[in-house]
């Protein structure tokens, strides 16, 4: 536990070097692309005085100088599957946007989909010594709160104080300063698999990188897809991947709950793939170009050639039609669909006063997929894109590039995490400053 | 019967989407892609060339170090550095002798024509000669050594001059040291020798060991002996501390150490009321400013005392 604390609090402090070295790179790791963007920090963070966020939404400070996709490799279902492949992938992306951005970067900021993301809701509360809240009382109210048993070998990633309390006022986001007896906060926490998360350090380094930070990728890309009063209000953002869906919870710009479906893109594609006895590139480029999820009449007069290089002439001239796709493809995003729908459910999201859905991630770029959705998750589904950011280009604005532009806002302006506050003095082992004078009264 | 290994028989013919996606087909050893990943050395060197003070080191540092090296093994060679500086004073020396920077003419003005001689004669320039060559500020130091130089100005002018401007010092006495007779300014400083007093009679004759130190009170009391200019023989500097005033007929007239001026004034006074001085008196001793004294004559001393009733006994010793 203190161990992950003092690790993140290294990334912070890495993070902090790297805003003032100017340079930071960000690194998405999915399943089918591995994108990475190389951040410029125009200048030192600045805290605005007021609420809210700044011009440009807070992003006037930085813009993107280099961005580099490649397809993936040696990942599946958002994990690190194989070392090796994944970390020669990392190497093609992070040289490609080193190479446009003309700088070379050390520090990298990624993000994941997979490690089964598990949410958890952490109360804490405690008397105040003296009725100001102070620095030291926040860190101690965090620290009070019970540590759930997250379960052998596994790891916090985001643990974010999503609420504070002050005697029957509730809702605060800033306590300190103010006037109350007992203080009580809440806290979102989420772990996931601690191996998956020591395979990322493991691959970055070998790339001779330095991890300043990491993030869940359904968090990230709720971020930059969820514009600023859904997240005000209370909404979900299904990021649909290749290997795996993501889901974020999002209620007064906090996160209360992610969670991760391990289905996603390949998993079509893979369907496709099995059902028409076709390769999977072809399976790709058949689902990317053809694909979609209602069927109209037209569809069966849309013939669709297949290729193919088996030498089997009968084989290779094959033709579908588009009906024939859609049946196939329909079931496995009704069914990616309905599991998300299953995971919202058991999070209690229908009991949030505003019930917008976002879907965003590659795979929510079938055709029709709004449609299919508004039928199984309800009536308030969009397609989100993520924010324009400075200098982003064109083909990275997509909606598979979400978790990327989220990552570059996480970046710059990180929510406040358990780790960014003090250990409490009463924490700090055995009171050094006390035995060391203790000492000097016992030797001299 | 073809074994397994062998050539395709038919050429593959890679459906061109397929190639274009990239997904990599196990199976196909004809089709093999090239990895797009940079190998770990090439990521590396990417990197190491990405990194500013490495891209200085080596856009500057090396070629500067391999040019000034190359340079230093090339001037190594000590012959080949003698060419070198020899070229280079082959080409000062042709500047230098250019006619733009000769000087062919000494002009000397303000100089006397002795004063002109011994200056032409002290530079001994072999003109015409560069101007490079000729160094002014030691030439300056030169002249001014001269006794007769008050002040000098040397400079090449524009027309191929070197004009030398000369202060002379004006002769104020004349010293008698022994047999010497020289001339000195009003400062004291010594001009230049004289062979006979005759030579410069206006000025007025100084004699005694350390009389140029003090030559402006010299000065001083001449022109305080105006009334007596003609009687005036010299002036006798007595022990490097008083003067004596040397009238004719052998005449002194003992001056104090300090204020010697006002006493010599005092005893002007007291001639031209008395008419003291025509009197038949050796010496006035000045020197003590409470008792004046004076030295009469032999002859006078005896007309004197008869003349007052005092009978004295003299004998030949």
């Amino acid at each position: 536990m203190t161990d992950l604390y003092q690790s993140q609090r290294a990334m912070r402090n890495m993070r902090r070097a790297a805003m003032q070295r100017g340079v930071v790179a960000i690194l998405d790791i999915g399943s089918s692309k591995i994108a990475c963007l190389v951040l410029r920090f125009d200048g030192p963070e600045r805290r605005r005085e007021t609420d809210g966020v700044g011009s440009m939404a807070g992003q006037s400070q930085f813009r993107i100088i280099g961005a580099a996709t490649t397809r993936s490799r040696g990942v599946r279902f958002g994990e690190i599957h194989a070392m090796s492949e994944t970390e020669r992938a990392i190497r093609t992306a992070v040289q490609a946007a080193q190479k446009m951005a003309n700088v070379r970067v050390d520090h990298v900021i990624a993000c994941f989909a997979g490690a089964e993301p598990r949410s958890y809701g952490l109360a804490g509360e405690i008397e105040l010594q003296d009725s100001v809240v102070t620095e030291q009382d926040v860190a101690r109210v965090l620290a009070s709160c019970d540590m759930p048993d997250i379960g052998q070998g596994r790891e916090v990633l985001h643990a974010q104080p999503v609420n504070f309390a002050l005697d029957h006022r509730s809702g605060l986001g800033d306590p300190r300063g103010q006037i109350g007896n007992r203080l009580a906060c809440d806290m979102h926490l989420l772990s996931v698999e601690a191996s998956v998360v020591q395979n990322l350090f493991y691959c970055i380094k070998r790339c001779d990188l330095e991890l300043a930070g990491i993030a869940s990728s359904a968090y990230v890309s709720g971020i930059s897809s969820l514009v600023e009063d859904e997240q005000e209000l209370g909404a979900a953002c299904i990021d649909m991947g290749g290997g795996a869906t993501g889901l974020s919870i999002f209620i007064k710009k906090h996160m209360i709950y992610a969670d991760s479906v391990r289905m996603g893109g390949d998993h079509i594609t893979l369907d496709i793939s099995k059902g028409l006895q076709v390769p999977m590139a072809v399976a790709e480029r058949i689902k990317t170009k053809h694909g979609g999820v209602h069927a109209t009449s037209m569809d069966d007069r849309e013939m669709i050639e297949m290729g193919g290089d088996s030498g089997d002439w009968e084989k290779d001239s094959r033709r579908v039609s588009r009906t024939e796709l859609i049946g196939i493809m329909r079931p496995r995003v009704e069914e990616i669909l309905e599991e998300a729908r299953a995971r919202l459910d058991a999070a209690g999201f229908d009991h949030l006063p505003s019930q917008q859905i976002v879907l965003t991630g590659g795979a929510s770029q079938i055709p029709g997929l709004d449609t299919l959705a508004t039928r199984i998750l309800g009536q308030r589904v969009r397609l989100g894109r993520p924010l324009r950011i400075q200098g982003l280009p064109q083909a990275v604005t997509g909606p598979a590039f979400s978790s990327s532009v989220g990552l570059c806002l996480f970046a710059t302006s990180p929510q406040d995490e358990w780790w960014d506050f003090d250990i409490p003095t009463e924490k700090y082992p055995a009171r050094s400053l006390k035995r060391a004078f203790k000492w000097f009264k016992d030797n001299w | 019967m073809r074994p397994l290994v062998a050539e395709r028989r038919y050429a593959t013919e890679p459906a061109p989407r397929a190639v274009a996606a990239a997904a990599p087909q196990g199976g196909q050893p004809g089709a093999q892609r090239r990895d797009p990943a940079p190998t770990r050395m090439a990521y590396r060197m990417q990197r190491l060339w990405l990194t500013p003070l490495f891209r200085v080191v080596v856009r500057v540092g090396v070629p500067a170090f391999v040019l000034s090296l190359a340079v230093l093994l090339w001037l190594g060679n000590d012959a080949r550095r003698a060419a070198i500086l020899a070229q280079i004073d082959a080409w000062k020396v042709a500047v230098e002798n250019r006619p733009e920077f000769r000087v062919n003419v000494l002009q000397i003005t303000g100089a006397s024509p002795s004063l002109d001689a011994a200056i032409r004669d002290m530079l001994a320039l072999k003109l015409p000669m560069s101007s490079f060559d000729i160094d002014l500020e030691a030439a300056r130091a030169r002249i001014a050594t001269l006794d007769a130089v008050e002040g000098v100005t040397v400079r090449v002018a524009g027309s191929g001059a070197l004009e030398v401007g000369i202060t002379e010092r004006v002769p104020a006495l004349v010293w008698r040291r022994g047999e010497e007779l020289d001339l000195l300014d009003k400062t004291g400083r010594r001009i230049a020798r004289i062979l006979v007093r005759g030579d410069r009679p206006d000025l007025p004759l100084l004699a005694g060991e350390g009389a140029n130190a003090a030559a402006a009170e010299a000065l001083r009391i001449v022109a305080a002996a105006g009334p007596v200019k003609d009687r005036l023989r010299g002036l006798v500097r007595v022990g490097e501390r008083r003067w004596d005033l040397v009238l004719d007929r052998d005449q002194r007239i003992l001056l104090p150490a300090s204020e010697p001026v006002r006493a010599l004034e005092r005893l002007l006074a007291l001639d031209k009321a008395e008419d003291l001085l025509n009197r038949d008196i050796l010496t006035v001793d000045l020197r003590n400013r409470q008792r004046p004294t004076l030295r009469l004559a032999p002859d006078a001393l005896r007309e004197m005392r008869r003349a007052m009733g005092l009978v004295t006994v003299e004998n030949d010793l």
